[in-house]
């Protein structure tokens, strides 16, 4: 899977690691700032310190 | 053009792998990424929120400073440092609204501030710092001012919590002034022990005779196992005019600057 991607990004090869950090590093910031936030309503391991409530 | 057949010779040469083989693979790849999501998972909960939190509290305080409006700092002598204001007004709340800044001088290495909102959401909790209990009284009534914070994440607000000691002071500014508490006792109950937001703390119908705050976290550290809850008495307030006290004079100039 992932060297297929990396088969198929255009340019030599020098391009091709820049490119593959670049995605990576894209992806990273997409889980970071959106996916785990929205992840975190679900499951949250720390996210309850209030007490004697209902609601988590 | 040489070296791209050669290239090309040289990959055929290569036995094509099995479908098993292929299967196999990407099942293995699908494993390390599974491993890779969860790690990041872990870096985001322990690392990431408290920098959006330290982002979001930032903000909120920096609203709230506008609010209250410039500190002021009287050349204040001894005499004045010592004047008694009298008993502490009511600051009155109202739902949604960030009202206060809390500066904590025992909290990490030279003391902490964190605003003040009304409610205990995970919205309020995860990004604003301190959350107010509504179903608990308002700083200055006698009774239970209640707030929640994290133990660890999103700010990490009440991490040194279990520091707390003899004669340590919280600070709480509101537009009434200055609330001085001073800590006089710790303790860790199950997460399901509501008694501890009760005017009097673990006694049904007991009238208040004073006003506390009681600040409730996670413990332990890295878990929701149980509750630390941190009990402090109003022993003192300023108004707002009169100045910051003495010992939280450059946190607030620093907080609100």
């Amino acid at each position: 899977m992932y060297a297929w991607i990396f088969r198929n990004l255009p340019g030599p090869l020098w391009l091709r690691i820049f490119e593959a950090l670049i995605l990576i590093a894209a992806i990273v910031l997409l889980l970071m700032m959106y996916v785990f936030p929205w992840l975190n309503q679900y499951i949250s391991p720390f996210t309850d310190s209030t007490i004697g409530q209902s609601t988590p | 053009m040489n070296r791209s057949a050669t290239a090309q010779g040289r990959r055929m040469q290569h036995r094509r792998p099995s479908a098993g083989n292929r299967i196999a693979g990407f099942f293995g790849e699908l494993l390390i990424t599974l491993g890779i999501l969860l790690m990041l998972y872990v870096v985001w909960e322990l690392w990431w929120t408290n920098i959006d939190s330290a982002q979001a509290q930032k903000e909120v305080t920096a609203n709230l400073v506008q609010e209250l409006g410039e500190v002021v700092v009287p050349e204040g002598n001894e005499e004045e440092e010592e004047k008694d204001y009298g008993p502490a007004p009511v600051t009155e709340l109202a739902p949604g609204e960030t009202f206060g800044i809390m500066y904590f001088p025992r909290f990490g290495a030279s003391g902490s501030h964190h605003p003040v909102t009304y409610g205990v959401e995970d919205h309020v909790i995860d990004n604003l710092g301190i959350g107010y209990y509504p179903t608990t009284q308002q700083p200055g009534e006698l009774g239970n001012f209640a707030v929640a914070a994290h133990r660890q994440t999103h700010g990490q607000v009440f991490w040194d919590i279990d520091k707390l000691q003899d004669g340590d002071k919280i600070y709480l500014q509101t537009a009434q002034g200055y609330y001085t508490y001073t800590w006089y006792a710790t303790e860790i109950v199950a997460p399901s022990n509501g008694d501890v937001l009760l005017p009097t703390p673990h006694q049904w119908g007991v009238e208040p005779t004073k006003s506390i705050l009681t600040m409730t976290t996670c413990h332990p550290k890295y878990s929701t196992q149980q509750r630390m809850i941190a009990y402090s008495e109003l022993t003192d307030w300023r108004p707002l005019d009169a100045g910051p006290p003495k010992e939280i004079r450059d946190m607030v100039i620093d907080a609100t600057s």
